[in-house]
This record gives structure tokens, sequence and C-alpha cells, in this order.
């Protein structure tokens, strides 16, 4: 069942012209389908075929093109690496991440799609938006810098810049920049990491560092990245070991 | 004086007598005369059917937590009685069913009773399992013993007093349950059998597409529309297919066919609870049994809906067309015609002009993207406009796209719009 009899494969060597006629009937069959559906009321309006018109949904809040907004909390997506974006996907579909929205709109897609939409918003390179100033105080901010930069030894706490570049930016293919992000959404990764409701492949090095800060270093270290701008596209690797174990990390 | 006080003894011992009568009712597990037991001839042919069985049931859907070990169970379901937790279904002896035999694996389906006898809360569909075969309960038993066992501990439900207890489950089994397979009609041909099966059996339909009750029962078997208390959607009545509207014959019959096995259709997409059941169940399905469920559905006899009068020209209808074509008519075309399977038509989709306006307004408010299936694997998603548009605005388009282009429905209110923000997602 199902198989095509060898007496309907076509014959080597037809001409040319064989193949023109076939050519000029299968193009005239178009044209008279064509004809019929528009005569059956069929509407003629087609959606772009395109990704980018498939996700429009998406900009609804993560702006037209992918960006943060500019207050609030909802992050960039653009230019952040393709398997960084994959893996949150996954997250939000598989109660990972927390965030309704997030999950009703992604709870029955496939992994193959997924992928898709992580790697459109990962090569979409743009400005983005200037960030609003911090009412932070200078010390809070002097603060936030050098655990972003330097990390606290003695506490066993590492420096941002030790995994997600020194620019901040990120490093493909799953690292994720910490730079053109609300202070909130900042905030509130770092919390949703201290009490588990986000999650990452174990073991979950974030879910240890934002268990090693304090309330005051998560405050001081988010209000300090939320007003450092981001570059179109994370650093393309290779990006070097963590100083800790990460589960969610490909291995380098 | 007297008189009065033996007349209501009377009466209290009547009810009492009633109530126990309906909680034995609720207890008593009929023969059916299919019960017994069916030899497996093939174990292998059981268990493939099993598998291709369970999935016709969506028992993954529920017994799976998300992110979690498949059938392990563990998954939160809101209910307005309160919170249950879908039980363990792989062959763990300890958490699972590991210790169950084909026997009690077809008393929870036929008369939803567990292994030890406990009362089974309703959320699991009993009441439309117990129309399922002898044999393919075996079958989807036999499926469920090839799983890797996993040890993961039921945890108990948060059901308020008294829904939980025994006496409140014997009675509400007398009011809304009764045990029985289904009984072929032989007026009827096979695919319409076929799709009657599936659809009030496996396919437990009537778990949401039924009105439900102060108690959460509903009528046996029907399929008249009902609204799941917890999220505000509403599944529409789905007698004669209930939004294939305009087409006709093969055509109509093709429409839902497409919209059942890919989540999208010339006329229609899934949203909402639906997406969930296209993508985990439906699309897995055989063409031919999907086929026998949409005749089945078609075949039902339509719902009445309430014939509305053109409406007037109104200053909210003026300003849901301004916005209309602020927002939506790129996609949807300012002839309502959209561009499917990409873009839904709005003109003439059944689905907008339900007297329940529940899911325009959800779509509105939160957007969404149908499955991805094999057939349709990459969706094209509609956008939230909860941050851009008010309650009013909400309310505005959704009345002007429930009245324009020929469609007829009532008008929404902001006060309606207000409620599904504050309902949860999806």
């Amino acid at each position: 069942m199902g198989t095509v009899s060898s007496s309907s494969a076509p014959k080597t060597g037809s001409s040319a012209a064989t193949r023109k006629v076939a050519a000029v009937c299968f193009w005239a069959w178009q044209w008279i389908a064509a004809g019929v559906a528009a005569a059956a009321g069929a509407p003629s309006a087609r959606a772009p075929d395109t990704i980018a018109a498939r996700v429009a949904a998406c900009d609804a809040c993560h702006d037209a093109a992918g960006r943060a907004s500019a207050e609030g909390y909802i992050p960039r997506i653009a230019g952040k690496p393709a398997a960084y974006l994959y893996n949150q996907l996954r997250h939000f579909r598989d109660g990972r991440r927390q965030s309704p929205a997030m999950t009703s709109l992604v709870a029955h897609q496939t992994d193959a799609y997924l992928r898709e939409i992580a790697a459109h918003y990962a090569a979409l390179a743009l400005p983005h938006r200037p960030l609003p100033a911090s009412r932070a105080t200078p010390a809070v901010l002097a603060r936030g810098r050098t655990l972003a930069l330097d990390g606290d030894r003695a506490r066993g706490i590492p420096a941002c810049a030790a995994c997600h570049d020194a620019s901040l930016g990120g490093v493909a293919p799953d690292m994720p920049g910490l730079t053109g992000l609300p202070r909130d959404y900042i905030n509130g990764q770092l919390g949703a990491w201290k009490n588990g409701t986000r999650r990452a492949a174990a073991p979950d090095c974030m879910a240890e560092i934002a268990r090693a800060l304090g309330p005051e270093d998560v405050a001081a270290v988010s209000a300090w990245l939320a007003t450092q701008p981001a570059g179109p596209l994370a650093a393309p690797g290779p990006r070097p070991a963590p100083p800790l174990r990460c589960g969610t990390l490909a291995a380098p | 004086m007297r008189r009065i006080g033996t007349a209501v003894a009377a009466l209290v011992a009547l009810a009492a007598g009633g109530v126990a009568w309906l909680a034995a009712a609720g207890l008593a597990e009929p023969a059916d005369a299919v019960d017994a037991p069916v030899p497996a001839a093939a174990p292998d042919a059981a268990r493939v059917r099993g598998a291709y069985l369970a999935r016709a049931g969506n028992c993954a859907l529920c017994h799976t937590a998300p992110g979690e070990a498949p059938y392990a169970g563990g998954r939160a379901i809101d209910t307005p009685f309160g919170r249950v937790y879908a039980s363990n279904l792989t062959p763990d002896a300890a958490t699972g069913l590991g210790n169950w035999s084909a026997d009690d694996f077809w008393r929870a389906m036929h008369h939803g009773k567990s292994r030890d006898g406990r009362l089974l809360v309703p959320a699991f569909p009993y009441v439309q399992y117990t129309r399922v075969r002898r044999a393919d309960a075996d079958a989807i038993f036999a499926y469920l013993r090839t799983l890797a066992p996993v040890a993961r501990p039921n945890r108990a439900h948060a059901l308020r007093f008294p829904y939980g207890s025994r006496a409140a489950l014997a009675l509400w089994r007398g009011l809304y349950f009764r045990a029985g397979t289904y009984r072929d009609d032989h007026a009827r041909d096979g695919a319409w059998n076929r799709g009657a099966y599936l659809v009030q059996g496996l396919g437990h339909c009537g778990a949401c597409h039924a009105p439900r009750d102060a108690l959460g029962g509903s009528a046996r078997d029907s399929l008249d529309g009902g609204t799941l208390a917890e999220s505000g959607w509403h599944a529409p009545a789905l007698g004669g297919g209930a939004a294939t509207d305009t087409l006709t014959g093969a055509a109509r019959l093709q429409d839902l066919v497409a919209y059942l096995s890919h989540g999208v259709s010339t006329r229609r997409a899934a949203s909402g609870p639906m997406a969930g059941v296209v993508a985990e169940s439906l699309q897995h399905l055989a063409p031919e049994d999907v086929q026998a469920m949409a005749t089945y559905l078609l075949a039902l006899p339509a719902p009445v809906r309430p014939a509305h009068p053109a409406p007037t020209a109104s200053a909210v209808l003026d300003a849901g067309a301004r916005l209309y074509d602020r927002h939506c008519a790129d996609c949807h075309g300012a002839d309502g015609r959209g561009a499917p399977p990409a873009y839904p038509p709005l003109a003439g989709n059944g689905a907008l002009t339900l007297p329940d306006a529940a899911n325009a307004i959800r779509l509105v408010l939160h957007g969404g993207f149908p499955p991805g299936t094999a057939g349709n694997p990459r969706p094209f998603g509609m956008p939230p406009y909860r941050l851009q548009l008010g309650d009013a605005e909400v309310a505005a388009v959704v009345s002007y796209v429930r009245n324009a282009w020929g469609n007829r429905a009532g008008l929404v209110s902001a006060a309606e719009v207000d409620r599904h923000r504050a309902l949860s997602l999806p």
C-alpha cells in the first residue's frame, strides 16, 4: 500500500520538450485551481512566510524588535545567545521558570520550533534603547560594580564577568548577557533562583551563587547592571570555563 | 402542632432515605455484560494499542507534572472545590500501579474506584471513561506496565470539606454517575459509532464541553458547552461541529478534521486548553479515528443560538472599528477574512460569535499560539493586548468583531473584560 508502481515512474531520458509541456500543464492547473478557489470565496490574502511574522506576537511585550522595555520588568531578547534563549523557552514550557504569560504562549510548541524562535532573536543585532538613570546611591552602585567585576572571593562569590564575558554582554552559544536589562528583571531572577522558582539543569550554578548573595548584594548588583548598556550581540566565543560546575552549559 | 412535627419528621426521614439510596447507588458496582477480562491474544499488540488508546484518552496530560517523568503524576489541577493532584501511573510498586491487576485498573476506569475501594474524585473523568470497553482498558493497562517505574509518592488532594469525603463522593456518584460501557447504535454506521465511542469515552470531551451545575455534575453524555471555572475559557457546545458555519458537506467534515488533527483549519485555530488536547492527544490519532469523531460531532443537533438583530450604530462599535483598523486589520484583513491558516478569518467565525464571549476576550487580552503539530509545526501567534488596551477598548473591539461583516452576537462590557484579566492563565 502506498508504494509507487514502476510504470508511473518517469522514464529515463525524457526530452526537454516533455518537461516543458509538463511545466505548462502544471502552471495551467495551478492557475485554474487558484481561479476555482477564488470563485469559491477562498481568501486570497497570504501571511508572510517568515519566522518574524510567525512570532510577531512576542513583540507586544518584548518591543517591536525584542528589546527591553524602557522601564519595568520585561527583558530584551534580541542578541542574546541562541542556546540560552532556547533553554529559557523550554524552561517556561516545562515549569522551570515561572511566568504564566510566557508558559501559556509556549506550552504546546515543539523543541524544533522553540530552537528556531531562539535563533531568530539571537541573530537580531539591534541598537538598544537608552537605559533609565539609576536612583541608587553611589555607594550601592560601587558595591554592585565590585560584585559584578571582581566578585567577593572571601565569600566564594565569583564575578559575573568571570562567565558572562568581561563586557558582561554574554558569550555565544549559551552564556546570556547581563547588560541592557531592567533592574527589576535582574532583581527578580536572582530572587527566583534563591527561592527555587527559577531552575536550570543540575548542578544549578546560578542558584548556588544567588543563595550566597545577601539581599543588599542582590539590590546592589541589580542596580549597577541596569546602568550598563547592551551591545547588539553576544561575544562569539569561545567561552572560558566557568569557575563553578553548571549543568545548563554545553561542554566547552 | 404535633401533626406538623410528624410531617417534618417524615419529610426528613424521606430525604435521608433518598440521600442514603443515592449514596448506595453511588457505591454499587453493577456488573456489566462486558466486565469480564478479555484474554489478550498477543500481549505486544495489546501494548502498542494501549499506547495509542492512552493518547486518545490524553492520560499523560494530567498524569505528568510539567517537565517531569511522563505518567508519574503530581500535576496540580484546580477545581471549584479545591486542588487535586494526579496520581502516579507508572508501575512502581510502592507509589504507582506496580501492585495493580488488570481488574483493579478496570475498576478505576469503569467504576471510578481505586484498588483499595477508595472513591476516586471525578476530576478523574470516570464518568466518561466508564464508556470504554474492557479490552481497551486492558490494553491501556498493559501499556502502562511497560513504562519505567518512577518512585514518586502521590500527593493528597487539597479539597475543601466536605467535597473529598467518602459520603460526599458517594452522594455525587448517586446523582451523576452510572457505570456502563458504550453500546453501538445499530441504526448508525461504523464511523458514527466509532466516533461516538471515542468522543463519549476516552476522548472525555464532555469533561469540558458540558455544562456543570453547582456540584460540578453534568447531564450524561452532554456536549452542550461548558465554562472552565478556574480559567474562564468557554468550551463551546459541539453539536453540528460547532463553528464550521458556512461550510457544508465534505468541506465541513474536512475542516473539522483539519482543526482536530493539526490545530488549525481554514476556519479556526485551537487555543486555550483545546491547544493541549490537540497537541498531546488528537494529532496522534489515526486519520480514520479523527474522521469518525468529526462525523459523530457533525451529526449531533446544532445548538440553538439566540438571534441577534443587526446592531444599531453606536459610539462603542465606532471605537471598536477604529481599534480594529489600527491593531487587527493588518493580519485579519479589513474584510475580516484573514489569511488562514496563519490568521484565522473573523468574518463568519462561529467561535467568535458564541453567546459567551470569553474566548474572544481572552485571546485579545492574552494572545496565544495554536499548538505546534506535525501538520502545523510553526504556528503563527496572536499577540497579547493586555498591556496596550484598556478594558473599555478590549470590550469595544471584541463587540465590533462580533458584529462586523454579518457577524451577530451580544456586545461585551468592560466589566466582563476586567473579570478575565484577573482569571488564571492559560
